[in-house]
Order: C-alpha cells, then sequence, then structure tokens
C-alpha cells in the first residue's frame, strides 16, 4: 500500500478567524438592513405618538425577538469592527488589547441591558 | 527573519478634502461606526430604557427631544446611521464585484453621500 504524502499547505501565520469574521460582519449587516426597513415601516405606519402606543410597539412577541436579534447582529458586528479599527490605528499590542478588553466589556453590557429593556419589569 | 528593507521615503497626504470620494466615504464609514458604538448605542439604550420605563420617562425625553438643539444633534445621529447603512451596502455589492471599475465606484461613492444626507433630511422632515 503506497503511502499517502500530504504537503502541508496551511499557512503558518494568523489565528484564522479572520474570513468567518468577515463574512459574519457582512451577514451581520444584512440582519441590520432588513430590521431598519421593517421598524422605519412600522413607525411611519403608525407613528407612535403616545406612551401607550409606544409600549404597545415593544410588547409584541416577535417585534422584541426581532429586536434582539438586531441587537446581537450590531454587537457582533460592532466587536469586528472597533477591532478591525483598533487593529489598524494601535501598535502597542497592550493598550490594543486594553482597549480591545474594554470594547468587548462595552458590548456584553449592552447585550444584557438590551435583553433586560425588551424583558424585564416595567 | 530577513534583513529590514530600507528605508523608502514617505509622504502622507492626511489632509481629507484631497482623498477620492471613495477614500472620504471609508473614512467616514470608519468614524461613523465608532461613534454608533460610542456614544450613541448606549445613549439609544437608556433612552429606550427610560421612554418604556414609565409615562413619565416618555413625557420627559418627548419634551428633551422637542427642543432645536436636541434635535440637531439626533439628526446628526440619524446621518451617521444612514451613512453606514448606504456606505454599508455599496460596500456588500462590491463584494460581489458590482461597481467595481474605478468610474462607478466613484458615482456610488457620491450616491452614497447624496443618499445619507437625502435619508437624514426625509427623517428629519417627518420630525418636525
Amino acid at each position: 500500500m503506497a503511502a499517502v504524502v500530504r504537503r502541508y499547505t496551511k499557512n503558518p501565520v494568523g489565528a484564522h478567524y479572520g474570513l468567518g469574521d468577515w463574512l459574519l460582519q457582512r451577514l451581520t449587516a444584512v440582519v441590520m438592513l432588513l430590521y431598519t426597513l421593517l421598524l422605519l415601516a412600522c413607525l411611519l405606519m403608525e407613528p407612535p405618538s403616545t406612551y401607550a402606543a409606544w409600549k404597545a410597539l415593544f410588547s409584541g412577541a416577535m417585534f422584541r425577538l426581532g429586536t434582539m436579534l438586531f441587537v446581537v447582529a450590531l454587537l457582533y458586528h460592532a466587536w469586528v469592527g472597533m477591532r478591525d479599527i483598533l487593529m489598524d490605528y494601535l501598535r502597542a499590542a497592550s493598550l490594543r488589547l486594553v482597549l480591545e478588553a474594554a470594547v468587548g466589556l462595552a458590548l456584553l453590557f449592552y447585550l444584557v441591558w438590551a435583553a433586560s429593556i425588551l424583558w424585564g419589569p416595567r | 527573519m530577513s534583513a529590514h528593507p530600507r528605508p523608502r521615503p514617505k509622504y502622507y497626504d492626511l489632509n481629507l478634502a484631497h482623498l477620492p470620494p471613495a477614500g472620504l466615504l471609508s473614512i467616514f464609514h470608519r468614524v461613523s461606526g465608532a461613534l454608533l458604538f460610542f456614544p450613541i448605542l448606549p445613549l439609544l439604550l437608556y433612552a429606550l430604557q427610560v421612554t418604556l420605563g414609565s409615562e413619565q420617562g416618555f413625557a420627559r425625553w418627548r419634551d428633551f427631544l422637542s427642543q432645536p438643539v436636541v434635535k440637531v444633534m439626533l439628526l446628526g445621529a440619524i446621518w451617521f446611521y444612514s451613512h453606514h447603512f448606504f456606505a454599508g451596502i455599496r460596500y456588500l455589492l462590491l463584494d460581489v464585484h458590482v461597481g467595481i471599475s474605478k468610474e462607478s465606484s466613484r458615482t456610488s461613492a457620491l450616491a452614497v453621500f447624496a443618499a445619507g444626507l437625502v435619508a437624514t433630511l426625509l427623517i428629519g422632515w417627518r420630525l418636525w
């Protein structure tokens, strides 16, 4: 039996999440695009001028889920974008890592905050 | 590691007005994205929390947003979102190789600036 010799073809640099991040940034953009159009349509058809109407808009289960999906997409999108900006402009690894951690923490905080606004006690 | 290449002369033209439209669009895409992350997103979440929280909170924010200065700032935020929105669509089209020639990318960049401003004006017209 002949041995199969496999050449090592993997690029020996990078952490290999670049393409996935790039693709997810596009996918999350499309999610946000659709939500933006839907929200604009909702707001234009029935402008919520009173508290009751505003609250009613955010009481629908589908609207809450859609909004949460938008928030999750936005946070991932913002993570990729902010990391790209930090990687491009900050050469000092220490400062970059500190700011990346701050961005990550802020995004996690936004996530919990958004969920508590949508489903928390009113 | 190989030896460092000979240092080459550098010339940075950092004047934004000298950038071609596509370059200006790109840097605005970054700036608007960063500003949307902070402070626009937390302000929006805070507004959502207060306006959904109680009738008084809703009334307070409605009064707050009726001040002309606040409206102008809100329009600024809306412009950042619109610009980021339309510039993003342009990038998605470029990704699938639509409009990648030099002329069409210049035209589409100018169109994105126009679309962002028109959308902002339309929303501003609805708000006032």
